[in-house]
C-alpha cells in the first residue's frame, strides 16, 4: 500500500511559464526514460526478485520515482500556469494543448503517448536489474539534454536534483546485481533464473 | 522564507536523509553506522513534522486534528506555486 505526503519531495518554484521548455520537459514524464516509466518498471519487477535485499530496493527506488513524477508534474504545471494565447501559439505549445488545453497528460516530447513498451518485467533477476541500470543511464543522459536546452535557474536547480537521484540509483542497483550475483555460481551466472528455478543458486 | 516554508524545508532534509539512507541500507542492511543514523534523522523527523502538524496543518489525512474542518484538503497543495 502507500500513502501519500503533501510535500514535493524537492521544492519547485518556477517564477516564469515557458511552453516551450513544457514541451521538452514532458519526456520526463510520459517519455521512454521518464520517471512513470521507471516507477512501473521497478515496481512491477519486485514480484520476480528472490532476494530481500533487492525486493525492498526496488519498492523503495519504485517508491522515488512516484515522488519525481510529481516533479515533474509540479514544473510542467508551474511552466504552463497563466500562459497567453500569444506564447501558446508561438511556442509550438498548441499542438499539446488542441488535446489537453494545460491539463497534465504523459506524453514523450514528440506526442506519443506514454506506453508500457518502454519497459520490461522480464521474470529473470540478472535481466531486470541490467535493465534498471541502463534506464538510470538513460535518464540521467535526458536530463543531461534537458540542462542544455534550458536556461532558467528555477528549471534547472530541480532538475539538477533529478539527474543526481539517476546516478544515486544506478549505484544501488549496481550493489543489487553484486549481491545477486554473490548467490549464484561465479562459473555460469546463467546456468539456472533464480526468480523461476526451484533451488537455483543454492548449494 | 516564512516559517511554515522554513519548517517544511527541514522536514525534506530529514526525508532526503531517510531516503539516501533506506536505499543504501537496502543492499548494506548490516552496516551499524548508518543504521544508528537512520534512527537519529528519523527522531528529528519524528519532532519536526509533530510540531508543523500543531502549527500548520497535516502532510496526510491521519495528521488531520482540527474538530471543525477537515484541514486534508486546504491549499496550496505541494505543485502550486507558493
Amino acid at each position: 500500500m502507500w500513502q501519500y505526503e503533501k510535500k514535493l519531495q524537492y521544492p519547485v518554484k518556477i517564477k516564469t511559464p515557458n511552453a516551450k521548455l513544457a514541451k521538452i520537459i514532458i519526456s520526463q514524464l510520459g517519455g521512454p526514460d521518464g520517471e512513470l516509466a521507471a516507477s512501473l518498471r521497478y515496481l512491477n519487477q519486485r514480484y520476480a526478485m528472490p532476494y530481500g535485499e533487492v525486493k525492498g530496493l526496488l519498492t523503495d527506488i519504485g517508491t522515488e520515482e512516484l515522488a519525481h513524477f510529481e516533479m515533474i508534474s509540479a514544473i510542467l504545471y508551474q511552466l504552463t500556469k497563466d500562459l497567453s494565447m500569444e506564447e501558446i501559439k508561438a511556442s509550438g505549445f498548441d499542438t499539446y494543448f488542441v488535446d489537453h488545453t494545460t491539463g497534465i497528460y504523459p506524453v514523450a516530447a514528440s506526442g506519443t503517448p506514454f506506453t508500457a513498451a518502454y519497459f520490461q518485467s522480464k521474470g529473470d533477476i540478472l535481466t531486470d536489474l541490467q535493465e534498471d541500470l541502463a534506464a538510470e543511464q538513460k535518464a540521467r543522459t535526458t536530463y543531461d539534454n534537458i540542462l542544455r536546452l534550458a536556461d532558467d535557474p528555477d528549471v534547472r536547480d530541480p532538475i539538477r536534483f533529478l539527474r543526481e537521484r539517476e546516478i544515486v540509483h544506478y549505484q544501488r542497483f549496481g550493489e543489487a546485481l553484486r549481491i545477486a550475483q554473490d548467490k549464484l555460481d561465479s562459473r555460469n551466472f546463467y546456468a539456472c533464473n533464480p526468480s523461476f528455478d526451484k533451488n537455483c543458486g543454492r548449494k | 522564507m516564512n516559517e511554515k516554508n522554513m519548517l517544511l524545508s527541514m522536514i525534506k532534509k530529514y526525508d532526503f536523509t531517510l531516503k539516501e539512507l533506506n536505499l543504501y541500507l537496502d543492499t548494506h542492511p548490516n552496516c551499524r553506522r548508518a543504521l544508528s543514523m537512520f534512527r537519529k534523522y528519523r527522531e528529528l523527523r519524528r519532532d519536526a513534522v509533530q510540531e508543523y502538524n500543531k502549527r500548520f496543518g497535516p502532510l496526510t489525512p491521519e495528521q488531520v486534528t482540527d474538530t471543525q474542518s477537515w484541514t486534508w484538503v486546504e491549499d496550496p497543495w505541494p505543485w502550486e506555486r507558493r
